[in-house]
């Protein structure tokens, strides 16, 4: 769906997406490394389980909404890739990073 | 000088003069303005650099990106340099979620109590005044199909543009109306973008309403740039006008787009559909803070309600640029200019003659970027049938999930308003508080009516109007009646244990 | 002739739960709402179908919750064959979570004090320590002392349940209609007029059940209901994968998916403002109970007014000088539900309020009485 820009330079970071390696450039938001790595669908929905990816990338639609490092519900527009990020689609409702059995 | 930045929660200082919110070009001069003047200064801004949506990456951004964005695109840094320069403090990757008359349990209320989050932790702090330049989204475009991942809003591919140096690789289609629509695709094909179409759904009858400006338009800057921005992309790639409806379709993304036109209907097979129709306030904070608003017809969205000097109905609260009404980035420069006078002038920084001298030449710089306004506002005022989705399979609350069709056959129950049929149905409950249906949910409910949005009205807005995590919140200063208020007696003081550490 | 049988002021939970069950008796009702942006204590409900620690002083009020709790899965039902909408009614027994021995102590005591009280109907409850509660509510936090448990204690989703009512009385056709203050009631020739700036309607009986409203509206058909500010401040954060699955005093996961967090009482009502104190601590003593929801992004805070009358309990009354005339008031919208819809629409319907809710007449704050 996108890709990058020849010009533009940026180190690399590595990363994962569901336990995939993928790089992604040094100031990337992660909801940009996903798009450039080809990921288009970031979460499933509450509601009704429906696909859903970025929509505004600037923080407002909250539909980026991914899994960083176990913690749900995270903007992916809004935080910035870090070295050795996992990153996960969220299916549903967030999850804690403990897990819980109640 | 320069600015101090202020990286983590506890580096806020408990008071500041002046707040102002968001990092655009009205944000960044009110600030600069301010804090030239002698006021103490907090500037907040969620994004990791300044520049707002409009400047968005300016600063890192190479060679390249900039002669790719345009001269526009690089003004942003002269006023970026100016607001470096002074003594303000700077907080990015801040949110401000609330904004609240200081009140104490003890003493006289005075100034505004502000909750802010940074680097994962939350504090309150007190200013006396606040600016709030949190500019504008991308109107709701409620069209069917819409939630499908591989739709995005044309500003969202700007972004990429812009901080990634990302763009479309697919089949793009770009659909809707405003000046943003061919700059971008513009913008997109000098990239080397593949855009398969963009489909205008300017309405028709805009234009002869528009021509009542068109003088004033056509001694204006858009004049010229649209001109040859729309030349550019007639050159390149197709577009499609008198355009009736659009539709998404796929099954779990994105595969079609649906053009319905005068002459029949086709479907355009596409990777990425990128949608805009214009631009309204950001208007959840001054709504969350009690600034009262009114419907604006011409813009079709609720603006707050300010005076010559970005007053507010809220007496230490101010609102410049596109968040008080859209006016452009260089007229949200101009406007943010004036918000800081009048900021230094009521806290006693600048006389009031002092302040009329130094904002003539800005107000007279400013109706000459204003001028074509009228004109652009008319052209490109989303038509209805773009704006109150009549389909009632389509969604309009993304997130609950609520359609047009269950807004309209909740109606009978009797529902006056936004706010009773965010009871009934959820819309606007979700994260994004209302920020993607809201315009829309009060437009169906004023067709349903027969009476104009504003009498209808709009959401009431809660903070905190950004998510905090609820642990940030736990970690914020207690008091002994609110103890007694909530666990009903108090066990362990506040007041004996201070200041209050974890336990 | 009167324009209607009845005439309902206030569309909230507690006029439309009165309303819909006079409507199902075959009176024609018509409900007198306010607009959009009106209090609405019914949309800051709780959602709590609550029995434990209620009644210490008045134990006709725990009997009197404890039948609307017995009644309530017939309330679901019926609603739900009427218009498909699900209350989200469930009653997997409560927990009232303590945090420290004393509090816990306290939580004792009040069990205690509250059930030795004479003519109560009792019911089971159980004290548990922070292993047995543990047991029950794994999420539990390392600090919290135990918890008291009662199987009676339930919820439902407070917003489902007030659009149902008001599809139910859409659907037999009631009139609801919005934007309808009442400036002025009259009482002539058996017959109530009403009026405002849309206009009168008449009816035969009249009941006030326009929360705050009721104070001012009741002295014009010779009825009392004196009220006592009370604040109260709810948390509600994004949804989360369910972790919760009964209801606790002051926390409840609604089915919908989000946390709602809310126990605080502030003598006040001067604005509706979040108070940030109160946030802190309600969001402090929340996460110790249920450590994981720290990480939980808050959605929305606000804060609504109770209707709370100076003793804290209900009043349901008829007036002496203007006979047909009701007044209705409590805070426990949904709890009593139940017997708003079956119990006291019948009374009404009847047009007599028997002697066992005289308790719950105004007259016990009368001075007079009271001397």
């Amino acid at each position: 769906m996108f890709r990058r820009l020849p010009d533009h330079k940026g180190d690399l970071v590595t990363f994962t997406f569901d336990g995939t390696p993928l790089m992604a450039s040094k100031g990337d938001t992660v909801a940009a490394a996903l798009l450039a790595a080809g990921v288009t669908r970031f979460r499933t929905t509450p509601v009704s389980g429906a696909d859903r990816g970025p929509y505004c990338m600037m923080g407002v639609c909250f539909e980026c909404l991914v899994t960083i490092d176990g913690r749900g519900n995270r903007q992916a527009c809004l935080t910035t890739i870090e070295e050795g990020m996992r990153v996960e689609t969220q299916h549903g409702a967030a999850t804690y990073p403990t897990g819980i059995s109640a | 000088m320069s600015v101090h930045h202020v990286n983590t929660a506890s580096d806020l200082q408990e008071t500041y003069d002046l707040l102002v919110v968001g990092a655009g070009p009205a944000g960044l001069s009110a600030a600069a303005v301010a804090a030239e003047c002698g006021l103490s200064v907090l500037l907040c801004d969620e994004n990791g650099s300044p520049g707002g949506q409009i400047y968005r990456g300016i600063t890192e951004a190479s060679a390249a990106t900039k002669a790719r964005l345009g001269k526009d695109y690089a003004a942003g840094e002269a006023i970026i340099t100016r607001f470096l320069a002074t003594s303000a403090c700077y907080a990015a990757r801040a949110s401000v979620w609330s904004i609240a008359p200081y009140e104490p349990e003890v003493g006289e209320a005075s100034g505004l109590e502000v909750g802010v989050s940074l680097a994962g932790a939350a504090r309150l702090i007190r200013v006396r005044r606040a600016i709030l330049a949190t500019g504008a989204l991308e109107r709701p475009f409620p069209i069917p199909g819409w939630t499908l991942p591989g739709i995005m809003t044309a500003g969202s591919a700007q972004i990429a543009l812009k901080t990634a140096g990302l763009v479309p690789s697919g089949r793009t289609v770009i659909a809707g109306t405003g000046p943003l629509l061919y700059l971008l695709a513009a913008q997109l094909i000098g990239a080397g973008a593949s855009v398969n179409a963009v489909v205008d759904t300017t309405p028709n009858g805009n234009r002869r309403r528009a021509l009542a400006h068109s003088f004033d338009f056509a001694r204006s800057a858009y004049g010229l740039k649209g001109a040859r921005l729309l030349a550019q992309v007639h050159r390149y790639t197709r577009v499609i006008r008198n355009v009736m409806a659009l539709e998404a379709a796929g099954d779990g993304r994105l595969s079609e787009v649906v053009v319905t036109y005068r002459g029949g209907t086709e479907r355009l097979p596409a990777d990425l559909l990128l949608l805009h129709q214009g631009i309204v306030p950001n208007l959840n904070l001054s709504l969350a803070s009690g600034c009262a608003s009114g419907w604006n017809d011409r813009q079709a969205t609720f603006t707050p309600t300010i005076d010559e000097w970005c007053q507010t109905s809220v007496p230490d609260i101010a609102i410049a640029g596109d968040a008080g009404g859209i006016i452009g980035a260089e007229g949200s420069a101009l406007h943010g200019a004036l918000a800081g006078m009048a900021a230094a002038w009521r806290l006693g920084r600048l006389s009031e003659a002092e302040r009329d001298k130094r904002a003539a030449p800005v107000r007279a710089r400013l109706r000459m970027a204003l001028r074509g306004r009228l004109f652009l506002d008319e052209l490109f005022r989303p038509g209805d049938d773009f704006r109150i989705p009549t389909r009632p399979e389509t969604i309009v609350c993304r997130c609950e999930e609520v359609t047009a069709g269950a807004i309209r056959a909740t109606m009978p129950l009797g529902v006056r308003g936004p706010n009773q049929m965010k009871a009934y149905l959820r819309c606007g409950m979700g994260p994004c508080q209302g920020r993607l249906c809201g315009l829309t949910v009060t437009e169906i409910i004023a067709q349903e009516r027969g009476v104009a949005p504003g009498e209808v009205g709009y959401y009431n807005v809660r903070t905190p109007i950004k998510p905090v995590a609820l642990k940030e919140l736990a970690a914020l200063p207690q008091s002994d009646s609110a103890i007694k208020a909530v666990a009903g007696f108090v066990e362990k003081p506040v007041s004996a244990s201070h200041p209050r550490t974890q336990e | 002739m009167t324009d209607r049988d009845v005439l309902i002021v206030g569309g909230g939970l507690l006029g439309a739960s009165i309303a819909w069950g006079l409507a199902r008796l075959g009176l024609r009702v018509a409900v007198l709402d306010e607009g959009d942006t009106a209090f609405r204590a019914a949309r800051a409900n709780f959602g709590l179908v609550w029995v434990q620690g209620k009644g210490l002083g008045k134990p006709e009020y725990s009997n009197w919750t404890q039948a609307s709790a017995a009644l309530w899965p017939r309330l679901s039902d019926e609603l739900k064959r009427e218009t498909g909408i699900d209350p989200g009614f469930s009653q997997p027994g409560g927990f009232s979570i303590r945090l420290t021995e004393l509090e816990l102590q306290r939580g004792i005591d009040a069990m205690n004090a509250l059930q030795s009280q004479p003519n109560i109907a009792r019911y089971p409850y159980e004290i548990l320590n922070h292993r047995e509660t543990k047991a029950r509510l794994p999420a539990i936090g390392p600090t919290v002392a135990g918890s008291i448990y009662s199987p009676l204690d339930g919820h439902a989703n407070p917003l489902r349940l007030y659009r149902a009512f008001h599809a139910a009385l859409h659907r037999m056709g009631a009139a609801y209609l919005p934007e309808h203050h009442v400036e002025r009631i009259s009482h002539q020739g058996g017959a109530f007029t009403v009026e405002g700036p849309w206009g009168t309607m008449s009816a035969g009986r009249i009941v006030l059940a326009a929360g705050i409203g009721n104070t001012r509206l009741a002295p014009m058909v010779g009825l009392n209901v004196p009220l006592v500010p009370s604040r109260g401040q709810i948390i509600v954060t994004e949804k989360t994968v369910p972790f919760l699955h009964h209801p606790v005093g002051n926390i409840r996961q609604v089915d919908e998916g989000g946390v709602i967090i809310g126990e605080s009482k502030e003598a006040t009502m001067d604005h509706q403002r979040p108070r940030a104190p109160v946030t802190a601590v309600l969001a402090d003593r929340a996460m110790r109970m249920f450590p994981i929801i720290g990480e939980l992004n808050v959605v929305r805070i606000w804060a609504a007014f109770r209707i709370i009358t100076p003793d804290g309990f209900p009043i349901y009354e008829q007036s002496r000088s203007c006979p047909g005339a009701f007044a209705v008031a409590c805070h426990s919208g949904v709890t009593l539900a139940a017997n708003h819809a079956f119990t006291i629409a019948g009374h009404i319907a009847q047009g007599e309020i028997p002697a066992s809710l005289a308790t719950f007449s105004s007259e016990r704050f009368d001075v007079s009485a009271a001397a």
